[in-house]
C-alpha cells in the first residue's frame, strides 16, 4: 500500500507541476461545454431564399409572408429573373430559389393546378431534404388555407379534417442543448482519460524513466494502480465539473440517481483508463501513443451516436457499436440523465461495460513488463 | 550549394522519421480512408426504421390497415402493439421505441361518417430534433392515408411543387462530407503532427542542438515540414480518388485549382502548426493545444458536419476566423460546382490573408529563440 502512495505522490506532483496543462485540464471541459453544446446542432433553420415572383399578387403575396413568418427561412432577395437565382445560389448569396408562375393566381382562382418551382442547394443532403420538407408544408398549408377561405366558390367540396397532434416528453420545450449536454460530457471524459494515460507510461518509457520504475521493488498491479488512480480521480472531477455546469447554466435535468450516474462513470473511465494503458504499452513513442489514442477515439466518438443516432447506421456499423464503451455510455447518460431510467432499465448496460473494464484492464497488466528486451 | 545540402539533409532525416515509425504511418495513411468511409457509409441523420410503438384504442379494419402502412415504409418499424397509455413510458425508458402513435375509440367509424378524426403522436423528444423528423414522417403518412379514404372522392385542384435538387440531385451525403473530411486530415497532418515533432525536438533538448548548427532557424524549420507537406498531399489524393471511385463523385476540371488552394491550405495549417510549437515546450502539451485550438474549433465550426448559420450569432462570428471554414466554401465550389477562379477568389483571398497573418507571427515568435 505504502508503495502505492508513493506513485500516487509522484503522479500527482507532476500533473500540478506543469504550468501549461493544468489550465488546459480545467479550461477545457468549460469551453467544449458550451461550444458542443451551441455548435453541435443539426437544426435547419434562417435558410436564405431568393425569390422570384412573376405574379406579384395579393396570392402570391401572401405565401411569401407565410415563408417569412416560419423560422427556417429568411426571404433575402428578389428578383425577376430565374438566371439571377441560378446565379445567386451558385454564388452561396441563396440557399433555395423559389419561382412563382405567372399564372400563380389566375389558375388557383379557376381551380386548376399550379405549379410552383423550388430550386435547393443540395450539396448538403440532410439538409435539402428537410428545407424540402419544409417548404411543401408551408406550401400545401397555404393551398388548404385558400381552399378553406374560398368555401364558397366550391360548397360541395367541403369535408372534414385528420387532426394530429404531438407530445414531446421529456424536452417539452425541444431544447437541443438538454439532449447535447450528458453526451458532452461523456466526451470530456473519455478526451481526459484516454490521452492521459495513453501518454503517460510510454512517456516514462521514452524519457528512460521506466527503467528506473523498473528496478524499484514495485509490483506490476500496484504499479498500474498508482499511475491510473490519479487519471481515474482527475476524470471524476471533470465530470462532476461538467454535471454542475450543466445543471446551473443549461439546467440539464437530472431525472435518474445521481448515484447510478456516478456509479457507471466509475466503472467505465476505469474501462477508458485500461484502453489508454494499453495503447502505452503497445508503442514507444509518445506521438506513436497520441495517434494511436486519437484514431481509436475519432471511431468511437463518430459511432457513438452523440451526434447521429445509431438507428440510422447500416446494419454493420451497428454491430460495431456494440464494441464501443462511448456508444454505451452515451445512451446511459442519455437514458438516466433525461428519462429517469432507473437501475433496472440499465442493467443490460452495467454488464456490458463491466466486461469491458475488464478485458481492457487485463489486457493492459497483461502487456505491460517490468523489463525490457 | 552547402546550406542545399543540409537542408536536404534535414528533410530526409525527417522523412526517416515517418517513415520507421510504422504505426504512425499506418494510421496517418488509414485514416483517411476510414474517415471517409465511416463519413460515406455510417453517419448519417436519415431515419430509416425507426423503432415505434402503436397504441390501438380502436382495433377496427381501419385501424390495420393503417398500421400495415406504416409498418410498409421505409421509415418505421412498430415493434410493440401496447395495450394502454401505462406502458408508453416504460417503452421509452428502457429506450425500445421513439414514438407511440395513438389510434382513438372508434377510428373507422369516424372515418366511414366523414367526421373529425385526431390521431396522437407522443414522441421521446430527448432528442428534439429526431423527434421532430420522426413527427414530420409520422403526419406525411397520416395524411397520404386519410386522403386515400376521404379526399381522394372529392378532386380537389393543388399547388404542386416542382423541385430541382441542385449540385448533389441524389442527396447523397458524401458530397457534403468529402470536403471536410480533406480538411481534417490536411490539419491534423500538417497542424498537429508539426507541432508534436518540433516540440518533441525540444523537449529532448535538441532544438539547442539545431540551432547552434550554421542554418538558419526558419530554413530548419522549412526542412522538418516537407515531408508533412509530401504526406498531406498524398491524403488529399487518396480522398479524392476514393470519393471518386467508391462513391461516383465527380472529379473537378479544374483540378489545378484544386491543388493549389490545397496547398495554400496546407501552408496555413503548417504556420498554426509552427505558431502551437513555439508555445508548448514539450509533446504533451502541443498535443493538448493542438486539440483543443485546432482541431475541435475546426471539426465544430467550419460548417463541416454542422450547420454555421443554426448557430447563435457569436459563434457565426467566430466562424469566420476559421480557416477551415473558407476551405471547405472554397473546395466545395471547386468540386461539386464546377466553380473557377471567378466565383472562388474572395475566399481564397480572405484564406491567403489568414494565413500570411499567422505566418508572420509564428516567425516572429519563432526568431525569440529557445529561453
Amino acid at each position: 500500500m505504502r508503495r502505492i502512495r508513493f506513485i500516487l505522490e509522484k503522479e500527482f506532483r507532476q500533473i500540478l507541476r506543469n504550468k501549461l496543462m493544468l489550465p488546459i485540464l480545467f479550461i477545457m471541459p468549460v469551453v467544449q461545454l458550451f461550444l458542443l453544446s451551441y455548435a453541435a446542432n443539426f437544426e435547419v433553420k434562417n435558410l436564405k431564399v431568393h425569390v422570384v415572383d412573376y405574379d406579384v399578387s395579393s396570392l402570391s403575396k401572401k405565401l411569401l409572408n407565410k415563408l417569412h413568418g416560419s423560422d427556417y427561412f429568411i426571404l433575402s432577395s428578389r428578383s425577376h429573373d430565374t438566371e439571377k437565382a441560378y446565379f445567386n445560389l451558385d454564388q452561396n448569396i441563396a440557399d433555395i430559389g423559389l419561382i412563382i408562375p405567372n399564372n400563380f393566381s389566375e389558375n388557383l382562382y379557376s381551380g386548376e393546378t399550379v405549379e410552383v418551382q423550388l430550386l435547393i442547394n443540395a450539396i448538403n443532403g440532410t439538409k435539402a431534404a428537410l428545407a424540402n420538407n419544409y417548404m411543401q408544408n408551408i406550401v400545401s398549408d397555404f393551398g388548404k388555407e385558400f381552399h378553406s377561405d374560398n368555401i364558397t366558390v366550391q360548397p360541395t367540396k367541403q369535408f372534414k379534417g385528420l387532426k394530429i397532434s404531438h407530445r414531446h416528453w421529456f424536452n417539452k420545450y425541444e431544447d437541443y442543448k438538454i439532449f447535447m449536454v450528458p453526451g458532452i460530457l461523456v466526451l470530456l471524459v473519455t478526451m481526459i482519460a484516454m490521452f492521459l494515460s495513453s501518454i503517460n507510461i510510454v512517456r516514462e518509457k521514452e524519457i528512460g524513466t521506466a527503467e528506473q520504475l523498473n528496478v524499484t521493488t514495485i509490483r506490476k498491479p500496484e504499479f498500474i494502480i498508482g499511475k491510473l488512480l490519479p487519471f481515474w480521480i482527475l476524470a471524476l472531477l471533470e465530470l462532476s465539473i461538467g454535471l454542475l455546469l450543466g445543471w446551473l447554466i443549461f439546467d440539464v435535468p437530472i431525472r435518474g440517481s445521481i448515484g447510478l450516474v456516478y456509479l457507471f462513470a466509475m466503472l467505465y473511465i476505469i474501462t477508458v483508463l485500461g484502453l489508454g494503458m494499453f495503447v502505452s504499452t503497445i508503442t514507444d513513442r509518445q506521438q506513436q501513443a497520441m495517434f494511436i489514442s486519437w484514431f481509436l477515439l475519432v471511431i468511437f466518438i463518430l459511432m457513438s451516436g452523440l451526434f447521429t443516432p445509431i438507428e440510422s447506421m447500416p446494419e454493420w456499423a451497428r454491430v460495431i457499436t456494440k464494441f464501443n464503451p462511448i456508444a454505451y455510455f452515451v445512451q446511459f447518460m442519455r437514458m438516466v440523465m433525461l428519462k429517469g431510467s432507473s437501475s433496472e432499465h440499465v442493467t443490460h448496460l452495467f454488464i456490458s461495460i463491466g466486461i469491458y473494464a475488464l478485458l481492457t484492464n487485463s489486457l493492459a497488466i497483461l502487456n505491460y513488463r517490468k523489463t525490457t528486451k | 550549394m552547402y546550406n542545399l545540402k543540409t537542408f536536404f539533409n534535414i528533410v530526409k532525416k525527417e522523412m526517416q522519421h515517418i517513415l520507421r515509425d510504422h504505426r504512425t504511418l499506418f494510421i496517418l495513411l488509414g485514416m483517411p480512408i476510414v474517415l471517409v468511409i465511416l463519413f460515406g457509409f455510417a453517419i448519417t441523420n436519415e431515419i430509416k426504421d425507426a423503432e415505434i410503438g402503436f397504441l390501438d384504442k380502436s382495433n377496427d379494419v381501419f385501424s390495420l390497415q393503417l398500421r400495415e402502412k406504416i409498418n410498409a415504409s421505409n421509415y418505421f418499424n412498430i415493434n410493440t402493439v401496447l395495450q394502454n397509455e401505462r406502458n408508453i413510458e416504460e417503452g421509452f425508458k428502457r429506450g425500445e421505441i421513439k414514438m407511440v402513435v395513438v389510434v382513438p375509440n372508434n377510428f373507422g367509424k369516424q372515418l366511414q361518417r366523414n367526421e373529425d378524426v385526431s390521431i396522437q403522436l407522443i414522441a421521446d423528444a430527448s432528442d428534439p430534433n429526431s423527434a421532430n423528423t420522426v413527427i414530420g414522417y409520422m403526419s406525411a403518412i397520416l395524411r397520404e392515408f386519410h386522403m386515400k379514404n376521404i379526399i381522394e372522392r372529392m378532386q380537389m385542384p393543388a399547388i404542386s411543387t416542382q423541385v430541382r435538387m441542385l449540385y448533389n440531385p441524389h442527396l447523397d451525403s458524401t458530397f457534403y462530407f468529402v470536403p471536410g473530411v480533406i480538411t481534417i486530415i490536411l490539419m491534423l497532418v500538417s497542424a498537429m503532427m508539426t507541432s508534436i515533432t518540433i516540440a518533441r525536438e525540444k523537449e529532448f533538448g535538441n532544438m539547442e542542438i539545431l540551432l547552434v548548427s550554421p542554418l538558419k532557424p526558419s530554413i530548419i524549420i522549412f526542412g522538418k515540414t516537407i515531408p508533412y507537406i509530401m504526406l498531406s498531399l498524398l491524403n488529399a489524393v487518396t480522398i479524392l480518388l476514393i470519393g471518386y471511385f467508391v462513391f461516383q463523385m465527380p472529379l473537378s476540371s479544374k483540378m489545378w485549382l484544386l491543388i493549389l488552394e490545397v496547398i495554400l491550405f496546407i501552408i496555413t495549417s503548417l504556420s498554426l502548426g509552427i505558431l502551437i510549437s513555439t508555445v508548448a515546450n514539450n509533446q504533451q502539451t502541443a498535443l493538448m493545444i493542438s486539440l483543443m485550438a485546432l482541431l475541435l474549433p475546426t471539426i465544430l465550426l467550419s460548417g463541416f458536419i454542422f450547420p454555421i448559420e443554426s448557430m447563435p450569432k457569436l459563434l457565426q462570428w467566430v466562424s469566420h476566423i476559421i480557416p477551415a471554414k473558407w476551405f471547405i466554401i472554397i473546395i466545395k465550389d471547386i468540386m461539386l460546382k464546377e466553380a473557377g477562379v471567378a466565383i472562388v477568389w474572395e475566399e481564397t483571398l480572405v484564406l491567403i490573408g489568414i494565413t500570411i497573418f499567422f505566418l508572420i507571427l509564428s516567425i516572429k515568435k519563432f526568431s525569440i529563440r529557445l529561453s
